[in-house]
């Protein structure tokens, strides 16, 4: 079997396996495994709506795949894009209904501010990393819950003492009349177009400019980059804030396009978290993502027809997730396996 | 309220935060120092919480006033088992041990919330009726200053992890067991060469961090929120891990590093009832042990390494 081969094999597998492992755990709770999975697959595939609810769903995965993605090619592990996606969801939805601007201009303002925010957040643990060498998990991860507590606390002095935030004005929207009139009136919005641009930028920057290869060089080693010529502290700062940068936009995909405001929250979105999964899936190239965003994302949106459908709680699907996360993790034994069925067919 | 009785109020209450963290950062002082980063933590404590607040809940009327006790032990026993989970897929299969403890914590929420949802129907557990009690040490709570500070309003919860952060400082540093130990996490091939079982020792370190995760996990649930929902732990876990490195990697440094979390998380407990501290608006008040953490890490202990082998899985024979 062929390298490439066994590299598509894996995540096929562990994919395969998660949804096993999942219909186990649905059996021995005294569920209906295949009542549940047909439950789940018309949440997603049901109708026209249901399908452009889990597009929408799936835009957010996609960013919030590469956020991870470009940290884990240049060597850092951001895992602090849900805390770069909160603050990125609350500065687009404040630039969005704080500034009266004609469209062209405030539209690209808006999503802008979102991507300058979760940058922003990212810069610090960047900064931390690159001067004293304090391990980027550790300070990504409190981050997340600065920015989910100082958020609350903006939303709530913003609003007064309320629980929600204005809404964004129609100048600042992604929604589109179109994309929802084509999927009975779901909230699909342009988001999915800039999802897409993000994955082409996401190569390009990382195969086509000496930028990108300075950057994956430092991932790789040091030492050989340093005695290169290349700036390490420059580069492992400027890999967090483009990461942080996807995370932020993919925030201000949520602000502007799926709610158009923001709520104050009890705990995290989840979407930064499963958008390692995504990564991992992907084996953190761009297209990868896609895939992984469209797996991830698809399972999540589906997820919420299981309760209404077969009296299933919903977390069925994050066991899923988690264990299929686990075995691409485990993908050392996979590889393993294949290569001695592969091995033994050889030998017949 | 004048300084004495803001101490008098804080110190029970730091101490109180301070003992599941204390628990949960020794069991990664276990796991790192034998090479295993365990970043787990946070679900494995999730599982704890859980199994401590159900077995609470449907043993109250067998066990009676020892049930919150007992409910450590389960809580231990289920999050030892879980954590085999980590162990096998970093030590055996090679996993890239930050991503195999991510898929711990998502796990072990996801678990507990599918389990509770299926046991109760709801978001939430019911509330226990018994949880951990806290008392006054007689004699002790009379002494000036210092009684109504430390021996007023003790968990005994908090006294078994002071107890635990000296075993623990006392098997790391004084026994065969520890020395294999560290010498597994510093250079497995050396150890190896001596007749260590690296991967053994590294199994059983694991465990031990899972086994102490559980019983912090079940000790914060059964003291402070006395339910189990999303939210109950709700990164305790992950403060943990950051006391272990603000301890840098020993016992009692990161006990001393878990009561100053501790302080940090009674300040937005108490402060409303503070002078000065509130001022400030609750929401950052609830941010304010996140940016201690960042400022502790960046601030004041310098640079901080883990043990050598740290996150690398060991592979007979290879350099």
């Amino acid at each position: 079997m062929s390298n490439r081969m066994i590299n598509i094999l894996v995540p096929v597998i562990s994919v395969i396996l998660g949804l096993l492992v999942g219909a186990i755990v649905m059996a021995v709770s005294g569920y209906d495994p295949i009542l549940g999975y047909t439950a789940l697959w018309n949440g997603i595939f049901g109708d026209s709506y249901a399908i452009g609810e889990t597009i929408r769903q799936i835009t957010p995965y996609i960013l919030a795949g590469l956020a991870v993605a470009f940290a884990f090619r240049t060597g850092l592990f951001n895992i602090g894009v849900e805390g770069q996606l909160i603050v990125g969801w609350f500065a687009a939805v404040y630039v969005g209904a704080a500034f009266d601007l004609p469209k062209v201009i405030h539209l690209p303002l808006s999503i802008l501010a979102g991507a300058a925010a979760g940058a922003l957040w990212a810069f610090l643990p960047g900064l931390l990393k690159a001067k004293m060498k304090i391990h980027e998990v550790i300070v990504t991860i409190m981050m997340n819950y600065i920015a989910l507590h100082v958020v609350n606390a903006l939303i709530k002095t913003w609003s007064g003492g309320g629980d929600k935030t204005e809404r964004i004005l129609d100048s600042a929207s992604l929604r589109s009349d179109f994309l929802a009139s084509l999927t009975d009136y779901s909230r699909l919005h342009y988001g999915i177009i800039i999802a897409l641009m993000m994955v082409v930028l996401m190569w390009f920057l990382l195969e086509k400019t000496t930028m990108g290869f300075e950057l994956k060089s430092v991932g790789f080693n040091e030492n050989a980059s340093e005695y290169g010529g290349m700036k390490i502290g420059k580069n492992i700062i400027l890999a967090m804030v483009i990461s942080g940068a996807f995370a932020g936009l993919a925030g201000a995909m949520e602000g502007l396009g799926t709610f158009g405001n923001m709520y104050t929250r009890g705990g995290f979105t989840g979407i930064g978290f499963d958008g390692i999964a995504v990564a991992l899936l992907g084996a953190n190239t761009p297209l990868g993502v896609i895939f992984g965003a469209v797996l991830f994302g698809s399972l999540k949106y589906g997820a919420l027809n299981m309760p209404n459908a077969a009296q299933i709680p919903e977390e069925i699907v994050q066991i899923v997730i988690a264990l299929v996360i686990f075995f691409v993790a485990c993908g050392y034994a996979i590889r393993l396996l294949l290569s001695k069925i592969s091995k033994k067919k050889e030998a017949k | 309220m004048s300084f004495l009785e803001i101490l008098y109020f804080m110190a029970p209450v730091s101490i109180a935060y301070a003992a599941p963290l204390i628990f949960t950062a020794l069991g990664g002082v276990f796991s790192e120092r034998s090479g295993v980063v365990n970043i787990g933590l946070e679900g494995l404590m999730v599982m704890g919480a859980f199994i401590g607040i159900v077995f609470n809940l449907f043993f109250y009327d067998t066990f009676g006033n020892w049930t919150p006790w007992i409910a450590l032990i389960a809580a231990m026993v289920v999050s030892a088992v879980f954590s085999l989970l980590h162990a096998v897929a970093s030590i055996t299969f090679r996993a890239d041990q930050v991503v195999s403890g991510v898929a711990i914590n998502m796990l072990g929420l996801a678990v507990a919330l599918f389990l509770t949802k299926m046991i109760f129907d709801k978001g939430q557990t019911d509330f226990v009726k018994k949880a951990i009690p806290n008392f006054n040490i007689p004699g002790l709570d009379q002494i000036p200053v210092i009684g109504p500070m430390l021996f007023k309003g003790v968990y005994g919860s908090s006294i078994l992890a002071i107890v635990a952060a000296i075993v623990a400082w006392y098997v790391i540093f004084k026994t065969p067991f520890g020395l294999r130990l560290r010498a597994v996490g510093e250079h497995p091939m050396a150890a190896d060469t001596m007749g260590i079982h690296v991967n053994r020792i590294r199994y059983i370190a694991v465990v031990i961090s899972g086994a102490l995760a559980g019983i912090g996990g079940a000790i914060y649930s059964q003291t402070m929120t006395r339910d189990f929902g999303h939210a109950t732990i709700n990164g305790q876990g992950f403060m943990a891990l950051a006391a272990m490195i603000f301890g840098k990697w020993h016992p009692i440094g990161a006990m001393g590093a878990a009561i100053f979390f501790g302080f940090a998380q009674a300040l937005t407990v108490v402060g409303p009832s503070i002078p000065f501290i509130k001022e400030i608006p609750t929401g950052y008040l609830h941010a304010l042990p996140y940016v201690l953490t960042v400022l502790a890490l960046a601030g004041f202990i310098g640079k901080a390494t883990g043990p050598k082998a740290g996150g690398k899985p060991y592979i007979k024979g290879s350099r």
